[in-house]
């Protein structure tokens, strides 16, 4: 049983190599590669931060408690602030999140537990990727078609079903990647007592994916919240409070940014950039948010 | 080698001797197993007895896993295996589509080799099991809960923490925590998979005392890597080899006396 040593080797007749093999031109390869990765990341980040900055250079400015309280200016006048818009572009939001959500989740369950990797799966998978990437005029305009115009005019109901149109393929994605990192052994578990399926996904792969699929509906949200285009065709906008029933144009932050903004009145451009910078700190908001729930998440 | 050899034969005779009067409980006739195409198991007939623990045991991807896995139908999770033949259960054919698969596992409990608690608290992982089939007031949950902890020998290092996760616990508690909630349910047949394989030394301890007292409630099938562990807590043994049974027994005789070469060889270590 007892494997023999190897018979000891005998001492090498190769000389060792000389020193100083390694080209000077590798060093310098080495550096510029390191430099210019180095540069681009700096070129990168200061884009971003100088948007930052600009934003709360000029937007804390037209921050006031009235930008809260007061619906949007007329053309002249003074003063004026954005609370129809905040309070529409929430209503929107919510809305858009509300229909998205059991559709994405439902359908990345459907993915990642059912479908696997069958051929239906597959081209439900491709289509969402396309979706994912689909321009989001388009969108809005397929909800024009499709809502605007059967129904007769502008409505909080269709900008909310074209938001969730763009947040659904988001949802899908991530709730079926953070279903596919549940171990295929919890599973295995959970029907090994006698579980049914349904049981094993909404008690197990559910509850141990939780965190994850929070944060897509919650990166889901960051994106929608800030969509403009598809809003132009569906909610449009509205300078004053809208109807509650939602019919009619809808107030909301993205499409008032871009009216105010390009307007002569130095009050609507001010008003304009006090909105963008609310909008922008609730998606970081959002995402901080998102990204502390999975960290926690991996911590456990 | 020999120190292998030396060390499973002390093992031997640990275990309570086999019972060969006990009735019958799962009866396996002329299994075959397929994944696919692949033919894993070739015609397996073998008997397992009331109240006794019979080891499997073989190299690698000889099919003793395969094997323990239809016994719950756990593999019917995956379309391409599937089964043919009979394995009776008291007498009912569990590989029959007449048989409602998840009642079965209600009756067959598993445990697998890495341990897999639910992402839920202690108390829930087992209650979870429990209330799938039974509508308990929450006394009579919370004493089947304290009831299944206090047979997996969880009970004390449990008590005080039934509401924390059962992620936190130690692996070795972990898999306490796992038999707990298999025995919670009051099954009739245990499985368990390399149960200890991903334990430390007390660990392992620790399990093959509490598979020794479940004897007494439980018939159990457990298949090993280990045959130390085989010797010390089977009653029978069944050697298998490349999707066939090679030869079953009594683990005293199959460890002292084996009759295949390929049993003999095997357990000496000479191949595997």
């Amino acid at each position: 049983m007892d494997t023999a040593l190897p018979a000891r080797v005998a001492p090498t007749t190769v000389a060792p190599a000389p020193w100083g093999r390694v080209r000077r031109s590798r060093h310098v390869a080495n550096q510029a590669l390191k430099i210019i990765c180095t540069l681009f990341t700096i070129l990168g980040a200061t884009v971003l931060g100088w948007i930052l900055l600009m934003l709360l250079y000029e937007g804390i400015g037209g921050l006031s408690p009235a930008v809260f309280t007061e619906t949007t200016p007329g053309p002249g006048s003074q003063g004026g602030g954005i609370a129809n818009a905040l309070v529409g572009s929430l209503i929107l939001t919510f809305l858009g999140i509300v229909v998205a959500t059991p559709v994405g989740v439902l359908a990345g369950t459907y993915l990642a537990e059912y479908g696997k990797a069958s051929k239906l799966a597959e081209i439900i998978r491709f289509v969402n990727d396309i979706l994912l990437a689909a321009p989001s005029i388009l969108i809005g305009l397929f909800v024009y078609m499709l809502m605007v115009q059967p129904m007769g005019g502008y409505s909080g109901w269709a900008g909310g079903v074209a938001l969730a149109i763009i947040a659904v393929p988001v949802i899908v994605r991530t709730t079926e990647d953070m279903l596919r990192l549940v171990p295929g052994s919890l599973r295995e578990a959970g029907a090994a007592l006698g579980a049914p399926m349904s049981t094993v996904i909404i008690h197990i792969s559910w509850k141990a994916a939780r965190a994850g699929m929070v944060t897509g509906i919650l990166l889901a949200t960051a994106r929608i919240a800030g969509e403009t285009a598809p809003l132009l065709f569906t909610a449009l906008n509205n300078n004053f409070w809208f109807n509650p029933t939602l019919m009619g144009g809808v107030s909301n932050l993205p499409v008032m940014i871009f009216q105010f903004a390009l307007s002569p009145y130095e009050n609507w451009r001010e008003l304009a950039w006090a909105g963008a910078l609310i909008i922008t700190m609730s998606i970081l908001a959002l995402s901080v948010v998102a990204r502390l729930l999975l960290r926690k998440d991996k911590a456990r | 080698m020999s120190t292998i050899a030396l060390n499973t034969s002390s093992a031997i005779g640990n275990a309570a001797a086999a019972d060969a009067s006990a009735p019958v409980r799962i009866a396996v006739k002329d299994l075959n197993f397929y994944y696919g195409d692949f033919r894993s198991l070739k015609d397996i007939s073998l008997d397992f007895y009331d109240r006794q623990v019979t080891a499997l045991i073989g190299p690698s991807g000889c099919g003793k896993s395969t094997l323990l896995r239809t016994f719950n139908r756990i593999y019917s999770l995956y379309p391409e295996q599937r089964a043919e033949g009979q394995i009776l259960l008291d007498g009912q054919n569990v590989l029959s589509p007449s048989v409602d698969v998840n009642e079965l596992r209600a009756r067959v409990g598993m445990v697998f080799q890495k341990p897999t608690p639910f992402p839920m608290s202690i108390y829930d992982n087992i209650a979870f099991g429990i209330k799938l089939y039974e509508k308990l007031s929450k006394s009579e949950l919370d004493d089947r809960v304290e009831e299944a902890l206090r047979k997996a020998a969880l009970w004390d290092e449990a008590k005080d923490k039934l509401r924390q996760s059962g992620m936190g616990l130690s692996g070795g508690q972990q898999q306490r925590l796992c038999i707990a909630r298999t025995i919670a349910q009051r099954p009739e047949v245990i499985l368990l998979d390399e149960p200890t394989s991903a334990l430390d030394p007390i660990s392992t301890g620790k399990i093959e005392e509490l598979i020794e007292q479940l004897r007494s409630e439980f018939t159990i099938v457990i298949v090993t890597h280990n045959m130390q562990q085989a010797a010390r807590i089977s009653q029978f043994t069944a050697f298998m080899y490349l999707g066939e049974l090679v030869e079953f027994g009594p683990t005293t005789r199959m460890f002292m006396n084996p009759v295949k070469k390929q049993t003999q060889d095997y357990i000496t270590g000479r191949f595997g």
